[in-house]
């Protein structure tokens, strides 16, 4: 593992003659990648530990399991379909074809806002079919863990917005390609962070 | 985005330096300037809760003399000092100042990898402190419900600036305000680690990195990890609040009505306050850790002791410090194996914290020791630091910590540990990077005096405070009265510990009137006048100006630690300073044709 090997370091007796310092190999993307990587990780705690909140509070006595709206099966198949052409989107920039691009990115956006418009919809239904209070535990733990992956999803949406204008703008892709590749992995996460609060509310 | 801080001057155009005042001193995205920028808000903040700590004192030492201090004040001085004091002076300090300042410097790049996030980190969290600031000017002032926040009472009529007594804001603002400073952190995490990992000017291995940026660099990720337990707590606690959810709430009575709230859970809330709490500790003491290992070895001319012990033990600690929670939760109940488990791992953690301990008193063994002011705040620290972890070993068993856990031995272990200790530090740290920060040396015989007074007198306040504690006195109290256990003596304790307080806060005027003076009629620094071996002590200006190594960047050769090396004409030897027979140094562009293979 480099890690420890990075960590077993003798740094007071390793080489000091300058041939043996490797250049670092600094590309413009890795900080970017890399804090990328890091917000992911602050977002999974986050996440996590609203997981962990929902299991105990679901534990005590007054919980009433929410009946599963099947609108659900729908939006998650969007945001599936969200996620693939995001990644088709990149593999195009990768390849540089601006065209494929601009379709697949737009594609990618719209599916998003669909699966925005459907969660906001199954709220509705919630609400309209009077079997829950706002103020109960497990429709307010729904809207709330909706609630904030969807906004998240927004946030990402606002990234998405500056790469779309540029694809259509007609602007070379080398200078948006690591917007979509950020992008690429933001959906990607929050499909599967979905993925779970779905499992998570299938099976309670 | 304009990578700054992995360029080199070459590259004109990803630099951009300010022009303005507005955006070389307000709009600045200069990490230096956003360093003094965190620093100015938490000190300015932290004197406010300097002064509720007053407060508080002269209520306990003399109740009943106090019109302006009713019980409700009295709970909303504690909360709001606790909170302060951990959040928005330490964490922001220590992060966002320190972190802020000294990482770029010592590993060697021109300024963070995130300018503009960065820049914008410290404007919310000036808004984050506005926010709990305004908490004062509202109906029924700021919340009261001690810097814990446990539900229910935080919400309920009763406790000052609960939402449900009436038109009060003050645990909203409160909430509010907490998730502004986890943006704010998020926002200058995401830079440092960052800045760490990609950012390294060449031959800065991860391992000849100074521990001042190994213990920032750890206690960050511990921050933008824990810091979501809390943003999910005050999200939902704020939901019960407004919106009457039940996740925290339990079915209660309130002022002998049953409320609409049922079946939540406020022991769920501790959960989650203290996966946040805990950690919280270590993201404050770990850079305090860095700092100190830093000053000793400069201050003592050799080497640290057990370098890679010690990155090893902050790695540790920060691992560890996120399964010992619930040691804060004994008196709440748990089953008695919880209670085994979390006791012992909290006793494990001691291991790599004795391990540092160590190694600072083997580093001061056989040192050339200057007593100049960094150093004795650092000594203060090894001191202070030692009676705060070891009273800690008391509290971490259950058996224990039962009987102590709501009296003032409390009160005294963790303002130890994690109260006065890091705010030694923090003096040490700033007396010693003050020359490179201002260009300008500090007055070294008030420092000294800042030094004795606020180091004997914060042991004044808190030793006493343990016995206190033993005696049974219970924390929290507004006042006493006749209490049949409790002795006058415990009274004449409280009085001595009040004048030692108050001392104490106005003893830091020195330190003020010192720094301010300094800054315009001090006496011009040398650009390295402690004759350190760290980055930050070699730019080519001094103070460092924007993108802090003119044309081209450093290139590292050595480790952090080199001082009195034998067989060298000076006690230490830069971090930048090629060994011996490779005088002509590393082109980046040709690493391979270096003079060694010339």
């Amino acid at each position: 593992m480099s890690i420890f090997k990075t960590l077993s370091e003798k740094s007071w007796a390793t080489p000091r003659s300058v041939s043996e310092i490797n250049p670092r190999d600094i590309s413009e993307g890795l900080a970017a990648k890399t804090g990328l990587k890091f917000f992911i990780g602050v977002l999974s705690s986050m996440f996590f530990l609203f997981c962990v909140g929902y299991k105990m509070r679901m534990e005590l006595s007054d919980w009433v399991p929410l009946q599963d709206p099947n609108l659900l099966w729908f939006n998650t198949a969007i945001l599936v379909l969200s996620s693939i052409a995001m990644q088709l989107a990149k593999n195009a920039a990768m390849a540089g074809k601006i065209k494929k691009v601009r379709l697949y990115l737009t594609a990618a956006g719209g599916l998003t806002i669909g699966f925005l418009i459907g969660q906001i919809t199954v709220w509705q239904e919630l609400l309209d079919a009077g079997l829950y209070q706002l103020s109960s535990a497990p429709l307010a733990f729904f809207i709330l863990l909706t609630g904030l992956h969807g906004l998240h999803l927004t946030g990402g949406l606002f990234v998405w917005a500056r790469s779309v204008y540029k694809a259509w703008l007609g602007m070379e892709i080398e200078r948006f390609k690591l917007t979509i590749e950020l992008c690429t992995t933001y959906w990607h996460y929050l499909m599967l962070v979905w993925f779970v609060f779905f499992a998570l509310l299938l099976a309670t | 985005m304009a990578y700054v801080a992995i360029a080199d001057r070459d590259h004109e155009e990803h630099l951009h330096d300010p022009q303005t005042f507005i955006t070389k001193y307000i709009w600045s995205q200069d990490h230096k300037v956003i360093a003094i920028q965190y620093s100015l808000i938490a000190i300015f903040v932290g004197v406010v809760a300097l002064v509720l700590s007053g407060m508080m004192r002269l209520q306990l030492a003399f109740p009943d003399s106090f019109d302006f201090i009713v019980p409700a004040d009295y709970y909303q001085f504690i909360t709001m000092h606790g909170m302060i004091m951990v959040i928005y002076l330490l964490t922001a300090l220590f992060l966002g100042g320190f972190g802020n300042y000294l990482i770029p410097l010592m590993v060697g790049s021109r300024d963070m990898v995130f300018p503009f996030m960065n820049m914008l980190s410290v404007w919310v969290y000036l808004l984050s402190v506005i926010i709990l600031l305004a908490s004062f000017f509202v109906t029924g002032g700021p919340t009261g419900a001690g810097w814990t926040l446990y539900p229910p009472q935080a919400i309920l009529e009763g406790t000052p600036g609960a939402t449900n007594s009436g038109t009060s804001w003050g645990i909203l603002l409160m909430l509010v305000s907490l998730a502004v400073f986890i943006v704010a952190f998020t926002m200058g995490g995401l830079n440092y680690v960052t800045t760490v990992l990609q950012a390294r000017c060449n031959g800065m291995t991860l391992m000849r990195m100074p521990l001042s940026v190994w213990g920032i660099f750890i206690a960050t990720i511990l921050g933008l990890l824990a810091f979501p337990a809390l943003l999910v707590s005050a999200i939902m606690m704020a939901l019960d609040s407004l919106i009457g959810t039940s996740f925290f709430m339990p079915a209660i009575l309130e002022a002998g009505e049953q409320t609409e709230y049922g079946g939540g859970s406020p022991v769920l809330f501790q959960h989650l306050f203290w996966f946040f709490g805990h950690p919280e500790v270590y993201i404050v003491a770990l850079p305090a850790f860095g700092l100190v290992s830093d000053i000793l070895a400069c201050h003592a001319r050799k080497n640290i002791f057990g370098y890679r012990q010690m990155v090893w033990a902050i790695v540790a600690i920060g691992g560890l410090s996120f399964i010992v929670w619930a040691h804060h939760m004994y008196v709440s109940g748990m089953n008695p194996y919880f209670g085994f488990f979390f006791a012992t791992t909290t006793l494990i953690i001691a291991v790599p914290t004795a391990i540092k301990v160590y190694n600072w008193i083997l580093t001061l063994y056989q040192g050339n020791i200057h007593l100049r002011v960094p150093m004795l705040f650092c000594i203060g620290f090894i001191f202070t630091f030692i009676h705060g972890g070891l009273t800690g070993l008391f509290l971490g068993n259950v058996v224990v910590d039962l009987p102590l856990s709501d009296t003032y031995f409390v009160v005294g272990h963790f303002h130890m540990v994690m109260g006065v200790s890091p705010v030694l530090v923090v003096f040490a740290a700033i007396y010693h990077w003050y020359p490179k920060i201002s260009g300008k040396m500090y007055n070294e015989t008030l420092g000294k005096w800042h030094f004795w007074l606020t180091f004997l007198g914060t042991y004044s306040i808190y030793l006493p405070m343990h016995y206190l504690g033993i005696l049974g006195l219970p924390r929290r109290y507004y006042s006493y009265g006749d209490t049949a256990f409790i002795p006058d003596s415990a009274q004449s304790m409280n009085v001595g510990i009040t004048y030692a307080a108050l001392i104490v806060a106005v003893v830091q005027i020195l330190f003020f009137i010192n720094m301010f003076w300094s800054t315009f009629k001090g006496k011009k620094s040398e650009p390295n006048p402690w004759g350190a071996t760290t980055l930050e002590w070699q730019t080519e200006k001094h103070p460092p100006e924007h993108g802090n190594w003119g044309d081209s960047l450093p290139v590292v050769y050595r480790w952090a630690y080199d001082y009195s090396v034998p067989g060298e004409d000076r006690d230490f030897i830069p971090q930048n300073e090629p060994a011996a027979g490779h005088a002509e140094g590393f082109d980046p562009e040709n690493p391979h044709d270096g003079p060694h293979h010339a």
